[in-house]
C-alpha cells in the first residue's frame, strides 16, 4: 500500500479552501441579516396591529320610551340623547358639565347611530328596555388594550382617573366586552379611529387594479409579441427597446403628473376615480409587462416556430397557436409582479386626487375612491393615537394581498411552465 | 384563449370614457393638511346625518388646494378649499381670471404651533427672540451687521437656557405650518431688534430674507410633513425639539411637552384667548356659484358653522380645533348665511 494518491494540501490550497469557506459564511450571514430585518419588520407591525382584531364594546341598558319616538319618522328621534340618558342612569352621581362630557365620551360618537340601526331593524323594541353593546371610544379602547399607562401622572394621560374609575365599575359588572372587530373590515374610512375601516380602500384598490390589468395586460402583451415576433430588427426597434427599458425606470410620480395633465385636464375624466388611477398605474405597469413578456417569448425555443412554419402555418398562426400559449405563464407572472408593484404605489395617486378622505364604499370605477397604501399613509398622518394600531393592521392586509399575488405568480409558473 | 377574452374587456373599459361623470353629485373639498382633520370630521358627520353623499376631502396643502380651486369654475372642479392661512391677493386674481369671481370666505377657528420636546427632559421657556436667534440662517452681529448663525447650544443664545445642543425638527417649506411658524415666530423674534424693524421700511426684501430664512447647517432639520413622525423622533431623542400643530401635542401629552413661548404655555385656553404668540387662523373658501348647484353645499356650510361643530364644546374641539370667540363666531356665521363675498 502506498499513499501515492493522498493529496497533501499545500499552504496555497489550504488558503483557497479557507477563502471558499469564508465566502460561504458571508453569504449565510447576509441571508440571516435579511431574514432578521424581515422578522423585525413583520414582528413590529404585527405586534402593533394585531389589537385591531378586537374592539371594546360597552354594554348598556337603554330605555326606549314610546314617547321619544315618532313612528312615522323613526330617524328623527334623538338616539344619542337616549344613549346619554342611559349613561347618566348608570352613573347617577355625575353632576357637573365637564364630567358629563367625559362620561358621554366613554362611547364612540357613533353610539347614537348604532342604536338607531338596532331600532330601525326592529321597531317592536320601542317601549321596552334593551341591552345593547355600544362601541367604546378610541381612548377607552386603547386603555382597555393596555396601551395607556395608568401610573403616569393624570395630566399626561388621555384617560383620566374618573374615566378609569367608571371603566373599572363597568368591568366589575362585566359590561365591558371585547368582540371581533367587524367594523374594520366592513366600513370605510372615518375620523374616529374606532369606526375606521378598510373596506372603501380595499374596493378602491380592487377597481384600480382591475382597470390597470384590463389596460396594461393586452397592450403590454401585444406590444411584446409584435416586437419579439414580427418587428424587423433595426435601429428603430433598438430605439424602441431602449425607451421601453427607460420607461420602466421612470419614477412613478411622473406618471401621476402625466395623468393629471392628460386624463384629468385634457380628457376631463373624473378626479379621484379608480378609472384614472388604473390608467395611470397601467402606464407604469406596461413597460414591466412588455419586458417580462418578451423574455418569456424569447425562452420559447426556435424549433417550435420552425416546426409550425414548416408545415405551412402563417406567422400569426405560429405565434398565437404555438408560441404565445407556451409563453403565457411567463407573461402572467410578469403581469402579476407588475400588478403587485402597482398595488403598493401611492405617489402617482397623489396627483390625481386619490389621496383623499373617502367614507362611502365606491360602487363603480367612476366614483371617488382611495387605495390601500393611501389609506395607510393617511392613517399614519393622523394625530389620534389609536390610528397607530389601524395603520399597522392596514399594512398587514396590504402585505397579505402582496403575498397572495406573488404566491399566485409562483404557482402559475410552477403549474404551466415547460422546460425545453 | 386569454388574449381573445381580454381584448373585448379592454374595449369595454375604453367605452366607459363615454359615461357621464358625477360632477355636482357630491361636494369636493381640497386643501390644507392642517384643516384636513376638521373638514373630514364635519364631512363624515354630514354624510351620516343627512341623505347627501359624504363629501370627498383631499389633503393637498393650502397652496396646492387654492391652485386647484382657482383652476376653473365648472362643477367638476373642487367646490371648497381649506387653507391654514388667508387667501392671497394673487390667488384671488388667478381665480377671477378663471371665472371664479365670487368666493365665500369662512374662518373656522385657530391652531397653535408648538415648540415641543420629550417629557424626559425639563420643559423650556423661550422668547421669540431666542427662537429666531437659534434657528435663523443669519443673525445680527452688532452694529447693524449680520453673521452666519454661530450658536451651537441653547445657552449661547440666552444664558438662562440649558447647555444642550440646538436641534429642532420642523416641517418643510411646502407646509402651511412652516409658513405660519416663519411668519409668527421667526419674524416675531426678528422684529425685536430695532434696526431690523427699521430695515423693513427701507428694504423689505432684505428684511424678509433675514427674518424668514431658516438655518441649513443641521441645527434645523426638515422632518417631512408627518407630524407624528416628529413626535416619535422626539421620544427617541430627548435633547431635540420639534415644531408641529397643537392637536399633535394634545394627543401625545404623555410623551411630549410644549415649551413656553414669551412665558405663555401652549394650552387650549391660552391659544384661544390669543395670549400664546404662535397661533394662526384657519379658513375655508367656497365657490359661490356652486351653492345650490352641488347637492348639499348649503347644508354642509350650516353643519360646519353650527355650535355643535365649531362651538366651545363642539366636536371639532375634540379634534384639537381652537374655537373663535362667541362674537366672532356669530359674525362669521352671519357672513356665511348671507353668502357674503370675500373682501381683501
Amino acid at each position: 500500500m502506498t499513499d501515492d494518491f493522498t493529496i497533501i494540501p499545500t499552504p496555497h490550497t489550504r488558503r483557497r479552501h479557507k477563502s471558499e469557506l469564508r465566502f460561504q459564511w458571508y453569504g449565510k450571514a447576509a441571508i440571516i441579516a435579511a431574514l432578521g430585518f424581515l422578522v423585525l419588520m413583520i414582528g413590529s407591525i404585527g405586534y402593533k396591529g394585531v389589537g385591531v382584531i378586537y374592539q371594546t364594546k360597552i354594554e348598556l341598558d337603554i330605555q326606549l320610551n314610546a314617547d321619544a319616538f315618532d313612528p312615522a319618522q323613526l330617524r328623527k328621534a334623538d338616539f344619542s340623547g337616549l344613549v346619554k340618558t342611559a349613561l347618566r342612569a348608570r352613573f347617577p352621581d355625575v353632576k357637573n358639565r365637564r364630567q358629563k362630557r367625559r362620561l358621554y365620551g366613554l362611547v364612540s360618537s357613533d353610539a347614537g347611530f348604532e342604536l338607531r340601526k338596532m331600532v330601525e331593524g326592529n321597531p317592536n323594541l320601542i317601549g321596552s328596555t334593551i341591552k345593547i353593546q355600544l362601541t367604546a371610544s378610541d381612548d377607552i379602547d386603547t386603555f382597555i388594550k393596555g396601551k395607556i399607562d395608568k401610573n403616569l401622572p393624570e395630566s399626561d394621560r388621555r384617560v383620566k382617573d374618573v374615566e378609569i374609575n367608571w371603566i373599572e365599575k363597568l368591568q366589575a359588572d362585566n359590561s365591558v366586552v371585547q368582540v371581533f372587530n367587524t367594523a374594520f373590515f366592513t366600513s370605510g374610512d372615518s375620523r374616529e379611529p374606532e369606526l375606521a375601516g378598510i373596506l372603501s380602500a380595499l374596493v378602491g384598490s380592487f377597481f384600480t387594479l382591475l382597470v390597470c390589468f384590463l389596460l396594461s395586460f393586452p397592450i403590454g402583451v401585444l406590444a411584446a409579441i409584435y416586437l419579439e415576433e414580427f418587428a424587423p430588427k433595426n435601429r428603430w426597434s433598438d430605439l424602441i427597446e431602449i425607451n421601453i427599458n427607460n420607461l420602466a425606470a421612470v419614477p412613478s410620480i411622473v406618471f401621476g403628473l402625466l395623468g393629471l395633465t392628460i386624463f384629468l385636464n385634457t380628457f376631463g375624466l373624473p378626479r379621484s376615480s379608480p378609472l384614472v388611477g388604473g390608467m395611470v398605474l397601467a402606464l407604469m405597469t406596461i413597460p414591466t409587462i412588455i419586458i417580462a413578456s418578451r423574455a418569456s417569448l424569447r425562452a420559447v425555443p426556435p424549433s417550435i416556430r420552425e416546426a409550425a412554419l414548416s408545415i405551412g402555418a402563417t406567422r400569426v398562426q405560429t405565434t398565437f397557436h404555438h408560441v404565445a400559449p407556451l409563453a403565457l405563464p411567463g407573461m402572467l407572472t410578469g403581469s402579476i409582479v407588475g400588478m403587485a408593484q402597482a398595488l403598493g404605489e401611492t405617489a402617482p395617486l397623489i396627483m390625481i386626487g386619490m389621496v383623499a378622505f373617502i367614507v362611502d364604499v365606491p360602487a363603480s370605477i367612476l366614483e371617488p375612491a382611495t387605495a390601500l397604501p393611501v389609506q395607510i399613509f393617511l392613517w399614519a398622518d393622523s394625530p389620534e393615537r389609536a390610528f397607530v394600531e389601524r395603520t399597522s393592521a392596514a399594512i398587514i392586509v396590504l402585505l397579505g394581498f402582496l403575498v397572495v399575488m406573488n404566491l399566485g405568480a409562483i404557482l402559475l409558473r410552477k403549474k404551466f411552465e415547460q422546460r425545453f | 384563449m386569454m388574449i381573445k377574452t381580454t381584448l373585448p374587456l379592454a374595449a369595454i373599459s375604453l367605452a366607459l370614457f363615454a359615461v357621464p361623470t358625477y360632477a355636482g353629485e357630491r361636494i369636493q373639498i381640497v386643501g390644507s393638511s392642517t384643516v384636513f382633520p376638521f373638514a373630514t370630521t364635519v364631512a363624515e358627520r354630514f354624510g351620516k346625518t343627512t341623505d347627501f353623499k359624504t363629501p370627498v376631502v383631499e389633503s393637498t396643502g393650502s397652496g396646492g388646494g387654492l391652485k386647484l380651486f382657482c383652476a376653473g369654475a365648472s362643477l367638476d372642479t373642487p367646490n371648497i378649499t381649506n387653507a391654514s392661512r388667508r387667501i392671497k391677493l394673487s390667488e384671488v386674481k388667478k381665480c377671477a381670471s378663471n371665472n371664479v369671481k365670487e368666493i365665500l370666505e369662512v374662518k373656522i377657528g385657530y391652531d397653535g404651533i408648538v415648540l415641543a420636546n420629550s417629557k424626559k427632559s425639563p420643559a423650556m421657556s423661550v422668547s421669540l427672540k431666542d427662537v429666531f436667534l437659534a434657528l435663523a440662517k443669519n443673525v445680527p452681529a452688532g452694529d447693524g451687521k449680520t453673521q452666519p448663525n454661530p450658536y451651537k447650544t441653547w445657552n449661547q443664545v440666552n444664558p438662562a437656557l440649558p447647555a444642550t445642543k440646538i436641534e429642532v425638527m420642523g416641517p418643510p417649506p411646502t407646509s402651511g405650518t412652516r409658513d405660519a411658524f416663519v411668519e409668527l415666530a421667526m419674524e416675531g423674534g426678528c422684529k425685536k431688534f430695532p434696526w431690523i424693524k427699521a430695515l423693513k421700511k427701507q428694504d423689505k426684501k432684505a428684511y424678509k430674507v433675514l427674518c424668514h430664512t431658516m438655518r441649513e447647517d443641521g441645527a434645523f432639520i426638515e422632518a417631512g410633513e408627518n407630524d407624528n413622525l416628529i413626535v416619535r423622533k422626539l421620544e427617541a431623542n430627548k435633547n431635540a425639539f420639534g415644531i408641529f400643530g397643537f392637536s399633535f401635542l394634545d394627543q401625545n401629552a404623555d410623551a411630549v411637552q410644549g415649551s413656553l413661548i414669551d412665558g405663555v404655555a401652549p394650552s387650549f385656553e391660552k391659544i384661544s384667548s390669543g395670549d400664546y404668540p404662535v397661533s394662526r387662523a384657519l379658513y375655508f373658501y367656497v365657490k359661490k356659484a356652486h351653492v345650490g348647484k352641488v347637492a348639499g353645499i348649503s347644508e354642509f356650510l350650516a353643519e360646519f358653522t353650527s355650535e355643535k361643530a365649531w362651538g366651545d364644546e363642539g366636536y371639532l374641539t375634540d379634534k384639537g380645533l381652537i374655537p373663535m370667540s362667541v362674537a366672532e363666531r356669530k359674525s362669521w356665521k352671519s357672513k356665511v348665511e348671507n353668502l357674503q363675498n370675500l373682501s381683501m
